[in-house]
């Protein structure tokens, strides 16, 4: 279908009236607004990171210290342990989203009764903010009063697990409150790489006999592979930048228990070790980049190859 | 065997329907009984049809509390959605117009900035320092700037993914006729832009309207606080009004439900590009 008007490939004067052309229609000056914009509150800060992570700074003077807040920040546990805490949260949403929004969209998309009902409410948390969900599940798990384990001492007759207050629980449950509000997004994007598959595949796999699940394994999950990459990708960058809904949960708290780097950049910022708040966020971007830049890069090679 | 099938599937389908509800719609439902409850019923955090119904005065008592602070925020959120999504709509059109129409030298350049955009996370101290030796920091215009640096990047994907899509004999037509760039790309092209406009402008205004990290950051204090920033202080401030606070995130949560109603379509078209390639 692309028919742009044949243009002769020697350079001929038409072909430089053409350039011509382009150029007086589609102007550079296009890119300098936003790029602009772009420029100065992204790229330059992020430039500038690299330079200040390396020093003691108070916006005002920056002295050069070397790999000093590096080295703090690897030597602290409180520190360290955020990194850590960083990959286990974004792995974890991302594959809970996975399987999860896999399974839904699987159900969602079958001919069910209140199908439209469904799909709309496994979408709703989707719409509402970080600190409205936060705080909401603060109180749902509040470990004495809240509603959560009311149920759970109704069932078992003894008192609920402090689901944001135990150091060993408060990361879980973090997790758990972002897959309730990012499943929906999941789901979505799996219902709408499941529509794409050409219905003649659940044709030739119903006339050969397949049972449900040999269509599930051998026709949608193989050919949904798109959707796959596409929510692995998005639930790994928004995991592992992840900060509005632990500060409005946990704060990163009990102690250290569920601090993540975004968060430990925010708490550095407000103690004012600028230096070490920027150093955490290099930290951040190198974890962020190391991981979803080769990842994305072989998913899109196994996409070509289906 | 066939009814058995048959009543199989309804009965996956009420289950379906009842863990769902369960699930996704009873926090939804707390929040709303929350918030229409009296200060000492809605202090015992229990999951209750309110004795008293007094959900209204709930909501005007949450608008006048502080000097009517919520008023004020909101109007700050709504400058900051419209403006920043304004114009990340027509930057990023315009990016995304000469960067489909034209092949330069610098697209490889772009292409790289547009993927380092999606990928890497703001460096935020090094932003205030920009923002401060510019003027910007602590002001709404600093913050809608920032919002659109930080949106740009998803919206110039989409956006020219959009127009590869809109045929260049059009745009041949307007320059025969004599059009200049701005007037091609204002009068000709931005028009028939119009589902993708749709679609960015609901999918941003979600993001910006509930963003809290940002206002945080760069629009510290009360004087010109967004509604989350003003949801989050009124947390920390007033531990013992739990209905206060549950009908504050049932205020500042309604503008969205509304929206997703009108433009459902839209929405679900916004999140899935991607999902479906080829």
């Amino acid at each position: 279908m692309s028919t742009t008007s044949t243009r002769p490939k020697a350079p001929t004067r038409a072909s430089r009236a053409t350039a011509r052309h382009v150029d007086r229609s589609y102007p550079l000056w296009f890119y300098v607004p936003g790029g602009l914009v772009y420029l100065i509150l992204f790229i330059v800060p992020t430039i500038m990171s690299f330079y200040f992570a390396f020093t003691r700074w108070t916006l005002f003077k920056a002295t050069f210290i070397g790999f000093d807040n590096f080295v703090l920040f690897f030597n602290e546990p409180g520190l360290i342990g955020s990194l850590r805490n960083t990959l286990v949260y974004g792995v974890l949403t991302s594959v809970s989203k996975v399987v999860l929004g896999m399974l839904l969209a699987v159900v969602l998309s079958s001919p069910l009764i209140a199908r439209g009902y469904l799909r709309s409410v496994t979408f709703f948390p989707v719409l509402v903010s970080s600190v409205g969900v936060g705080l909401t599940f603060q109180v749902l798990l509040d470990p004495f009063h809240g509603p959560v384990n009311a149920v759970w001492s109704a069932i078992t007759g003894a008192d609920g697990p402090r689901w944001l207050t135990d150091p060993k629980l408060a990361l879980y449950s973090v997790v758990g409150i972002d897959v309730w509000k990012g499943v929906g997004l999941a789901t979505l994007i799996y219902i709408a790489g499941i529509a794409a598959i050409p219905n003649e595949y659940f044709e030739a796999a119903r006339v050969d006999g397949a049972s449900s699940w040999q269509i599930f394994r051998n026709v949608i999950l193989p050919l949904s592979f798109p959707a796959t990459s596409t929510v692995i990708i998005l639930s790994l960058i928004g995991g592992l930048r992840s900060f509005d809904l632990i500060w409005s949960t946990t704060q990163g708290g009990p102690g250290f228990a569920s601090d993540v780097i975004a968060s430990v950049i925010y708490k550095q910022y407000q103690a004012g070790f600028y230096g070490l708040s920027t150093a955490g966020n290099v930290v951040l971007f190198l974890v962020v980049t190391a991981i979803v830049y080769p990842l994305s890069r072989w998913l899109n090679s196994r996409e070509a190859v289906l | 065997m066939n009814t058995m099938r048959r009543s199989s599937r309804w009965l996956a389908g009420l289950s379906g329907i009842i863990i769902t509800t369960v699930l996704f719609l009873v926090p939804f439902a707390f929040v709303f009984t929350m918030a229409a409850k009296d200060e000492n019923e809605a202090s015992m955090l229990q999951f209750s049809w309110p004795t008293h119904f007094q959900l209204w005065d709930n909501v005007v008592a949450v608008f006048q509390a502080r000097d009517y602070m919520l008023v004020i925020a909101f109007i700050n959120s709504t400058i900051l959605t419209v403006a920043s999504v304004t114009l990340l709509v027509i930057l990023g059109a315009m990016i995304g117009f000469v960067l489909d129409r034209r092949v330069s030298k610098l697209n490889p350049l772009i292409n790289t900035l547009v993927l380092a955009g999606l990928i890497i996370p703001p460096a935020v101290v090094p932003t205030i320092w920009v923002m401060q030796s510019t003027g910007l920091f602590k002001t709404l215009p600093g913050l809608i700037l920032v919002e659109v640096a930080f949106g740009l990047a998803f919206t110039v994907l989409t956006m020219r993914a959009f127009i590869a899509t809109i045929p260049k004999e059009i745009d041949e037509a307007a320059i025969v006729d004599g059009a200049g760039p701005l007037r091609l790309f204002f009068q000709v092209i931005f028009p028939l832009l119009r589902s993708v406009i749709i679609t960015i402008v609901v999918v941003q205004s979600i993001f910006v309207f509930n963003d809290f990290q940002n206002p945080l950051y760069f629009l510290p204090g009360d004087a010109n606080a967004t509604v989350q920033l003003t949801l989050f202080n009124y947390m920390s401030q007033q531990r013992t009004s739990y209905n206060l606070l549950f009908t504050n995130i049932l205020v500042i949560t309604v503008p969205m439900l509304i929206m997703y109603i009108f433009f459902q379509r839209q929405i679900v078209a916004g999140m899935t590009s991607g999902a479906v390639k080829g």
